[in-house]
């Protein structure tokens, strides 16, 4: 009789036994992190700035936030030592972008080459996501204003001031890869209202790209490039022909400043001169070297 | 006497089912850094956590993006330059209540001593820290105030910046857990 009962029992108190498993801490870990497929992660920090180097990145001032940046772009390096290398002839960009909400930015600047204010809008449409939610990119549109405040060259002649205006409207594109490596796609056009010849396209195109590469947590090494389709003009500035735009940087970042240090063949701060108005040749040493220092100021506490 | 052992077993069964767990996925933690230089505060409103209360062992886990800074710019770095939440997105505390089956649970917040690991930026150290616990009504209320150093978890500080952030971070912790 007893021989039966004992597997019997055994086999009751195992299984109870069983039942008092205390729960390994795994167990509770686990338990807390039964949530973790809804959570949605935006991409933060694709570039380090809202300008890559002269152009727009798809990067837009947090709400309440007002950005103060101002660019300085020099002369030709290739004008000699009695010019410092083009350092004597520098220009200055002042530039304000304030940020509604966290995606829809506005700004005013003045630039003193050509003595031009613009003002500009930006968007930010949509979001490069990972996690519950996913989408490749981010995509920013930008549009600026620009009015020349320069005295009429020729009084004589009737002038209009529509004739001071240009236009350009940008459409960015631009993924973050592995948190270290940023690439961006800036379609561009460009409106003057007044050009200088008939074979000269009042509309311009353009295809803009930049890159991004983070060096250490406050050095990032960018390029970027304005490709201009051939065609679209005639006229000579100064002699030489419109080129596409090509320029290397670094963004170094201390605290709540930017400074960004580049090379490039573009003669001015803004897409106005950046696309259709650049016509130094790298090759030639035709190089002009800026920097631009961007402040950031939280102008309404969240 | 199979009819008594059958009765036994299903009523052992039914006790050893429920562990009492208590959660919440509203946890409060801030952090606070002061040097004469700047102020830094942010605060987590998003922190999960279980705490088993049979015997006293808990789990801690959030999401480092889910801390709020006043200043949009602060928030970034932090992400992006120290604490790297691409990488490590999430901070976790493991441990257990000390002498917790000695503790009996009152309206009257008790201090107790909690020891565990806690990992931050990949990093995880053992921590003893100074909390209490009480009931508000059915739930569990705990909270901690403690120290920590960015240091010991990797987390590096610029030289530029190296007055601005304290070498010790305020952390307070406050949870109120539910039956699950």
């Amino acid at each position: 009789m007893r021989n039966v009962k004992s597997p019997r029992l055994f086999t009751v108190v195992f299984a109870v036994i069983l039942q008092f498993q205390v729960y390994a801490q795994g167990d509770l870990m686990s338990l807390l992190e039964e949530g973790d497929d809804t959570i949605v992660n935006y991409t933060f920090a694709t570039f380090k700035n809202t300008r890559l180097i002269t152009g727009h990145s798809v990067e837009t001032n947090a709400e309440g936030v007002l950005q103060f940046n101002i660019g300085h772009r020099f002369g030709r390096v290739n004008s000699g030592w009695r010019n410092l290398f083009g350092i004597d002839n520098s220009t200055i960009r002042m530039e304000f972008q304030y940020g509604i909400t966290d995606r829809l930015n506005i700004g005013l600047s003045r630039s003193s080459f050509q003595k031009t204010y613009d003002g500009m809008i930006k968007y930010k449409l949509l979001r490069q996501k990972t996690g519950a939610e996913t989408f490749p990119f981010t995509a920013t549109v930008v549009s600026n204003m620009y009015c020349l405040a320069n005295e009429w060259p020729n009084p004589d002649r009737e002038n209009y001031f529509s004739s001071r205006l240009s236009y350009h409207h940008s459409l960015l594109l631009a993924r973050k890869f592995g948190g270290k490596f940023s690439f961006q796609f800036s379609p561009t056009v460009v409106h003057r209202n007044l050009v200088r010849l008939e074979g000269d396209r009042n509309t311009v195109f353009s295809l803009g790209s930049g890159a991004s590469l983070e060096l250490t947590g406050s050095l990032r090494l960018n390029a970027e490039s304005f490709l201009i389709f051939p065609g679209q003009f005639e006229s000579k500035i100064g002699g030489e022909t419109v080129k596409s735009a090509f320029s290397i940087g670094v963004d170094l970042e201390t605290g709540g400043h930017v400074f960004q240090m580049h090379l490039t063949n573009s003669r001015g701060m803004t897409e106005k001169i950046l696309i259709g108005e650049t016509t130094g040749s790298w090759a030639n040493g035709d190089i002009h070297f800026g920097f631009n220092i961007s402040r950031v100021f939280t102008a309404n506490r969240k | 006497m199979k009819k008594t052992l059958v009765l036994f077993s299903v009523l052992l069964l039914t006790v050893s089912v429920s562990a009492q767990k208590y959660l919440t996925r509203n946890g409060t933690i801030k952090f606070h850094s002061e040097t004469p230089l700047e102020e830094i505060e942010a605060i987590n409103n998003q922190v999960s956590g279980v705490i088993n209360m049979d015997n006293g062992e808990m789990a801690l886990t959030l999401l480092m993006k889910a801390f709020e800074f006043e200043k949009a710019l602060m928030q970034e770095h932090f992400n992006e330059k120290y604490v790297e939440s691409d990488e490590y997105p999430k901070a976790k505390f493991v441990g257990s209540v000390e002498d917790f089956s000695s503790l009996t649970l009152t309206d009257k917040p008790q201090v107790v001593t909690i020891k565990g690991k806690l990992t931050i930026h990949g990093v995880t150290q053992d921590v003893v820290v100074k909390g209490s616990l009480a009931k508000n009504g059915d739930k569990i209320v705990g909270t901690s105030t403690f120290q920590i150093k960015p240091e010991d978890y990797d987390i590096k500080i610029p030289r530029s910046v190296k007055d601005n952030i304290a070498k010790t971070i305020d952390i307070t912790v406050k949870m109120e857990y539910a039956k699950r």
